[in-house]
Parts: structure tokens; sequence; C-alpha cells
């Protein structure tokens, strides 16, 4: 053959760099490592029937209203919503055995009433203060007991915990009242 | 080099560095970010700017989540401000969510389909009827495993 002797000419592969470097520039650009986050609830499932009567003693329920006009009403008095994670808490520890708080912290539910006027912002404040008050309880309870936060527990302890301390959210549907 | 610091050292030259296995180092990232990326499959046609919270859970599996969005359109000249549903890339209506659930369901592999979660992606400024009523539907369909969407809140 007449190519014999020649040498195929090396390819320079210095530009190979830049054009990686092209591609993963796009990629770190259009790459978003978000996962979805939020506030895990649990839905009732739909009665089949008429709901069965639960008799509740009143001490055991914490009303949480929440109006037209974002205002919230907790127990009959109007508070901010900054005082609802400490009211929380003291309703389902009642660490002075007051008559009006409840019985004990398994018995505990909490009832949210929002409106259909309600901010969906408000809602989610809402729920995230009952949520934190939970939230804490349980990481001071894991704390004295096994001298770990909750999260940090194994989960059988976990599941412990959280028999402890049931999370009961009541929701009613929520009300047509004032005009939104 | 040029003979500042003895006769030995000016005549040595360094050796050029090797830039041959650099394209293999960028391949590697490129590879890694091209795998880990998830291209945005759904155009938002409802404006959802989720709240802030602070006691919010990262949601495992990406593909166990079924995402409903309820917002103001982001065409509001053609569509009003008025707060609509989004299923996947389509507005719809109150009633045809429990379709929407039957149909995502049925696209998932049987065993993963009783942990499904419904992730609520609701601008912040939505009222909570529309979105109460949404869960009225969830409810109907069975599918009682909600996420309300939420931000990280800055301190």
């Amino acid at each position: 053959m007449a190519r014999k002797g020649k040498k195929v000419p090396e390819i320079n592969a210095a530009s190979m760099a830049d054009i990686a470097f092209l591609l993963l520039i796009f990629f770190l650009l259009v790459t978003t490592i978000d996962t979805d986050k939020g506030i895990i609830r649990k839905l009732p499932p739909m009665p089949k029937g008429p709901p069965p009567e639960v008799e509740v003693h009143d001490r055991n329920v914490f009303v949480v209203r929440v109006n037209a006009f974002d205002q919230l009403m907790v127990e009959g008095d109007i508070i901010s919503i900054d005082d609802l994670r400490k009211r929380t808490k003291e309703f389902i520890l009642n660490p002075y055995n007051s008559p009006d708080l409840a019985e004990n912290p398994q018995k505990a539910i909490v009832s949210l009433k929002s409106d259909r006027g309600t901010s969906y912002d408000m809602y989610i404040q809402v729920q995230n203060e009952l949520t934190a008050a939970y939230n804490e309880i349980r990481d001071e309870y894991a704390l004295q007991h096994y001298g770990k936060e909750y999260e940090a527990l194994p989960k059988r302890l976990q599941k412990e915990v959280r028999k402890q301390f049931p999370m009961k959210i009541s929701e009613a549907e929520p009300e047509e009242t004032g005009n939104q | 080099m040029l003979g500042q610091s003895g006769k030995n050292r000016a005549r040595k030259e360094l050796p050029a560095l090797s830039t041959a296995s650099l394209p293999d180092i960028i391949f590697m990232l490129l590879f890694f970010f091209m795998v880990v990326t998830v291209m945005r499959e759904k155009t938002p046609l409802v404006r959802t700017r989720v709240p802030e919270a602070t006691e919010i859970v990262r949601l495992e599996k990406k593909s166990w989540v079924v995402y409903l969005y309820i917002g103001p359109p982001v065409r509001t000249d053609l569509y009003g401000t008025a707060p609509r549903i989004q299923l996947n890339d389509a507005f719809g209506s109150i009633d045809q969510i429990i379709e929407f659930i039957e149909h995502e369901r049925s696209q998932r592999d049987e065993r993963v389909r009783p942990f499904l979660t419904y992730s609520l992606k609701v601008d912040r400024e939505t009222s909570m009827g529309i979105v109460s009523d949404v869960k009225q539907e969830l409810r109907k369909a069975n599918a009682l495993k909600l996420n309300y969407s939420a931000v990280r809140r800055k301190e």
C-alpha cells in the first residue's frame, strides 16, 4: 500500500475539555436539586355511612378557629400566631393539671376550623405552629428519657414517643362566613 | 530561569503539565450532573409561590409524588386572576380531580401505589375555599397522604 509508512496524525484533544466544560456548565445551570418539601398531613378517609358518635370531653378539645380576615381564635381568646405554639404546648402537657386543659396528651385533640376566605398562607402558618408544638414536646420528651432528640432516635423509640404524644388534628369543613 | 541561580538549573526545563486527563475529569462531573438533572416536564400555568414554614419534611422519593398546583394563572391577561387548578399540563376543574388521581395511579407500579404522596403546591395568596374543595375530592379518591408544599423560612 502507498499509505503504509505514513502515520495517522494524532487528533488534538485539547479542545475536548472545552466542549465538556460547555456541556457541564449547561447541566449545572439546568439542574435543580430541589426535592419537594412541605408539611405532611393525613386526611381522614371518607366515612361510609353516618359518622360514629364519639364522645370527647370538652376539656380534651383544643379549639382553633381562623376567620376570613386571618384572625386567630383559640379556646375563645383572640391571640396572635406567635402565641399559638405556647398555648398548644400548654394544652397538651397541662403542667399544672388545670381542669380546662387536656386530661393527658393521648386524649388531646386539636380541632382546626378555617373559613373559605382564610388565606392559604395563614392556614399553613397555623398548621406549622401546631406541628412545631408537637415536635417540641416530642423532642423534650425524647431528650429527657433517651438523651437524644426525636429525630435521632431509632424507629422503634420514635414510635414509642409518638404513642405518648399522638398528633391528632381534626379539621372541620371550612365555613362560608365573612365575605371573601 | 534565565540563569539567575546557578548553572545547573538554567539548562533544565520543566516538563509540560499533561492535561490529557482533564477531559476525563470534566466528563465525570458532566455525567454526574446529567444523571442528577431532572428536567422540568410541566410548564406552569399557574403561579405557585408556596408559603414559608419551619416544620417541613423532605419528600424522599420523587417518583412517588403526585403534584397538584393551585394558584392564580400566570397569563392573567388571558385567564383572569381567580385561582385555578392545574392538573398535568392543563387547567382542571374540581370534578376532574378524581379522574386525574386514577390516571396518575394507573401510570405507576402497583407496588408503589399505596405509598403515593399527593403534594399540594398552592400559592400563598389563594383562599382556603378552593383548597378545601380539592381536599374533599382527594378524600373521595382515597388519596389521603398529603403534603402541603412549603419552603424553609429564613430566620
